[in-house]
């Protein structure tokens, strides 16, 4: 049993949630560059090169890349053989957000209820997945996600004779729909499988890819090239106001699923896809 | 960005000028509102109450910036999603405002009070709230502190850069 203190916790989410709202990895503006040069529309150039001084503004003078700075979800995966101390983790993962968009200067983008809608003031709480895993590690994958993209999100129940050309329907019905409000070029996390729930988790998992990995199986990995190209032929382009780049990735996670089902789960991730990993 | 200097606020003449797609830099004085605060200005309206910020002439920027830095007027602050408010805006349009400014599509409703009211949408580039917080020049709250980031500012542009997305033709970019 290894013993780890939920004040690591605090102190290493509230540092990470500073970090993705200032910071995308270190070579994405200058993929923003490339992208600019190669599109063929002078406006949907300036977009992108607009993009990419934003991210160069945003990390050189810590103001947040864009001012939606995302409602916190965090992923942990728990070994088995870890001991929490010190006191109760979910309430050390709300206090590291707590802690990180306060010093921040991070927007409070939380309210606690969705009827009444009072800003709770300080973002928590967050969104917690948390899974248990083999080993005396805990992973933290702190991501920030934006509510443009997130309302432009689907769950598609189809049906198993949809197949994959259903799947391709709905993920292009979903990019067609999300449109400028979801700040193109996106990412999209497609969840195919599971049930109803275990399908948009599996699709916001997707997002946390690292950049420029593709899905393990090559099934998986060469639907992700297909739709990719097919929503780059929308003309959707950088802000929507059009042009060859309307998407960065598309990830795609499967999992088993019901003899009568297909669901499918679209989540829609701008240009600003903010996440970060720490392995304690 | 380049584009055509304009200072705010717009004239009819101006509004005449422009066509969807042109390039704007924007400088002048704007207000800024979203979600929460739209729909509180719109109850107002309805129970028959001056609406409690000036309508009339404004140029409505649908944003909630995030917190200033002590030597900043003001955090990030890039566009929302105008859609949101397009259950509003026909009325607001009635009343006097001009210009809205965000990004994405509007309603056929939207779409026919701008031609009707003679009134113009930009589109400011979406995420990328760094690089236009440094158009704004000054910003104070007006109205609805409580609201936080949902609270009415007024704030002062200079060179903010903004595409003409829907003109006074009724013609759309999206």
């Amino acid at each position: 049993m290894r013993e780890v203190s939920v004040k690591t916790l605090t102190e290493e989410i509230a540092t990470a949630v500073m970090w993705i709202n200032f910071n995308l990895e270190p070579d994405t503006a200058s993929a923003f560059c490339r992208i600019a040069l190669a599109e063929r529309d002078p406006v949907a150039r300036e977009v992108m090169e607009q993009l990419a001084k934003n991210l160069e503004v945003a990390s050189k003078e810590q103001i947040p890349i864009c001012q939606d700075t995302g409602m916190a979800v965090v992923f942990l995966e728990v070994g088995q053989d870890v001991h929490f101390t010190d006191g109760d983790l979910y309430t050390a993962v709300n206090e590291g957000v707590r802690k990180g968009y306060v010093e921040g200067f991070l927007r409070k983008s939380v309210v606690s209820d969705p009827f009444d809608r009072v800003n709770t003031g300080d973002n928590t709480p967050a969104v917690i997945h948390t899974d248990i895993v083999p080993g005396d590690k805990v992973k933290v994958t702190v991501s920030a996600k934006g509510f443009g993209s997130e309302n432009k999100s689907r769950l598609f129940m189809l049906n198993p004779a949809d197949g994959e050309e259903g799947v391709r329907a709905a993920v292009l019905q979903t990019v067609r729909e999300a449109g400028a409000s979801a700040c193109p070029p996106m990412t999209l996390g497609v969840g195919i499988g599971g049930n109803f729930e275990k399908c948009a988790l599996m699709a916001k998992h997707a997002l946390l890819r690292e950049k420029g990995e593709s899905a393990a199986n090559e099934r998986d990995a060469r639907l992700e090239r297909e739709l990719l190209d097919e929503i780059n032929k929308t003309g959707i382009g950088p802000a929507g106001l059009g042009g060859d780049t309307t998407a960065l990735a598309v990830n795609v996670e499967t999992c088993p699923t019901h003899i009568a089902g297909l669901p499918v789960a679209v989540n829609v991730c701008c240009h600003v896809n903010r996440h970060k990993t720490i392995i304690i | 960005m380049d584009g055509k200097r304009i200072s705010l606020p717009l004239t009819d003449e101006v509004i005449d000028t422009l066509r969807v797609g042109d390039k704007v830099l924007l400088s002048g004085e704007m207000t800024v509102a979203r979600d929460a605060a739209h729909k509180r200005i719109y109850e107002a309206i309805l129970s028959g109450e001056e609406p409690p910020v000036d309508l009339k002439g404004a140029v409505i920027y649908y944003m909630g910036p995030s917190p200033a830095r002590e030597d900043r007027p003001i955090g990030s602050a890039g566009p929302t999603t105008s859609g949101r408010m397009d259950k509003y805006t026909p009325t607001f349009l009635s009343l006097g405002v001009r210009a809205t400014v965000g990004k994405g599509a509007r309603s056929a409703e939207v779409t026919e009070a701008i031609v009707k009211n003679h009134a113009v949408y930009f589109a400011a580039v979406g995420g990328c709230g760094a690089l236009l917080s440094k158009c704004i020049t000054s910003s104070r709250v007006i109205c609805y502190p409580d609201l936080g980031a949902e609270a009415v500012l007024r704030i002062t542009v200079e060179d903010f850069p903004v595409i003409v997305a829907v003109d006074c033709t009724g013609s759309s970019i999206y």
